[in-house]
């Protein structure tokens, strides 16, 4: 348990003035990264809202070292800054321990920047690697992603009177991720700041590539008021479409909210009624797609069932 | 601030004033503004870990203020308030 009155003690390393949008889950997700580690941190930034937004040019909102690299190398960039440090570290002319991490969106991660990131994971660098996951391509206009969940409308799986909007479930990136075999990932929530903070500080203090996969909402994306965002990416949690777990040395583990709710101490909530309060999802909630949308609960109830195996329920 | 010719730029677009955003005032975006009832408030921090802007002002442990700045008006501190304390009212309206 992080103590907030301990972490407020703590200079703020994202400063505000960044053109994120008004209740953007990104921000979030990095002050609370950026707090919770204890080390001073070297980050490189995959293209993407977060990357745009908060270094808009001469302005950067970043107190840290800060690398920006093209779409597809956040996790390559990283990694050569890392080996340099090795190196420098190595020959004394770096004394101080330092930590790197990459941010990188949904896009950035699932889709353009997988062999970048696979590639890192492999070779072991000692590096985080944060996906804060929007479920789109959100910067340039909400295209679909490898992220984006079933049934959500894009730009490019729009809802019409044919199709139910993006036709295919989203790949489960943190499975891919762990089936490398690095000694630590997970997934986590911004609503539970403990839960995240905890996993930061436990993954910036393992040797090697770690990884997290961060539930980021949206509100021009998902289409919810600004000030839903924390209660979306909590429901998400409750609902078990983003259940809080880690791979910690190949052992599945729940955590938090999703572990209470494993071991029957919390209620699972209905991903239709989380579905329902985004208007990504508006179309869905007619008659004729009521199969569709059962399809979508009966999904995620499985896979939270493959879920609770793995961790040993 | 004043913008820079491209001979003025440092190579490779470089930035060396760290968080100079700060230069950039966000807060006229706007609409809803945050009001806390200091009666009310616990100083339990929900609010200020849950901003997205940093707008919450903290000293030693303790709310100071809401950066008006800053605040975007997104309307998260408001919601995530377990105590009600923070107020959302429409820009202008007394």
């Amino acid at each position: 348990m992080v103590s907030l009155k301990k972490l407020s003690e703590k200079e703020e390393l994202l400063a505000p003035g960044h053109r994120l949008c008004a209740g953007c889950g990104a921000s979030i997700i990095v002050r609370q990264v950026l707090l919770a580690a204890e080390t001073p941190v070297v980050i490189a930034n995959a293209t993407g809202c977060l990357e745009v937004a908060t270094t808009i040019y001469p302005y950067t909102a970043w107190r840290v070292p800060w690398v920006h690299s093209a779409f597809e190398n956040a996790a390559a960039t990283i990694a050569g800054v890392e080996t340099m440090y090795q190196l420098k570290k190595r020959k004394g002319e770096i004394t101080r321990d330092i930590k790197f991490l990459a941010f990188g969106g949904d896009g950035g991660t699932y889709d353009i920047g997988i062999q970048a990131l696979s590639g890192a994971l492999e070779r072991g660098h000692d590096i985080l690697y944060i996906c804060y996951n929007n479920g789109a391509y959100m910067n340039t206009g909400i295209q679909r992603s490898s992220a984006t969940p079933k049934g959500a409308s894009t730009t490019t799986s729009p809802a019409g009177r044919v199709i139910p909007g993006k036709k295919r479930f989203p790949k489960d990136l943190t499975a891919i991720v762990a089936a490398h075999n690095i000694p630590y990932c997970g997934q986590t929530s911004p609503s539970f700041y403990n839960d995240l903070t905890g996993k930061v500080q436990k993954a910036l203090s393992t040797e090697g590539p770690t990884f997290l996969n961060i539930i980021s909402p949206c509100p021009r994306g998902w289409r919810h008021e600004t000030d839903e965002s924390i209660a979306m990416a909590e429901e998400a949690v409750t609902s078990c479409f983003w259940p809080l777990y880690e791979v910690e040395n190949g052992a599945w583990r729940l955590t938090g909210y999703s572990k209470q709710i494993a071991e029957g101490k919390k209620e699972k909530t209905s991903v239709i009624d989380w579905m329902k309060k985004q208007g990504r999802f508006r179309h869905l909630f007619t008659e004729t797609r009521k199969s569709f949308l059962e399809s979508i609960q009966e999904e995620v109830d499985r896979e939270w069932e493959n879920l609770k195996k793995r961790c040993g329920y | 601030m004043k913008e820079k010719g491209w001979k003025e730029c440092l190579w490779g677009g470089l930035i060396v004033d760290a968080g100079n955003s700060v230069l950039y005032k966000t807060g006229d975006w706007r609409s809803q503004r945050p009001i806390r009832d200091e009666q009310k408030c616990t100083d339990c921090l929900q609010c200020w870990i849950m901003c997205p802007d940093a707008a919450i002002k903290v000293k030693d442990g303790k709310i100071v203020g809401i950066d008006y700045d800053y605040c975007k008006g997104c309307g998260i501190c408001c919601k995530v308030c377990p105590f009600d304390a923070i107020e959302m009212k429409e820009e202008g309206e007394k």
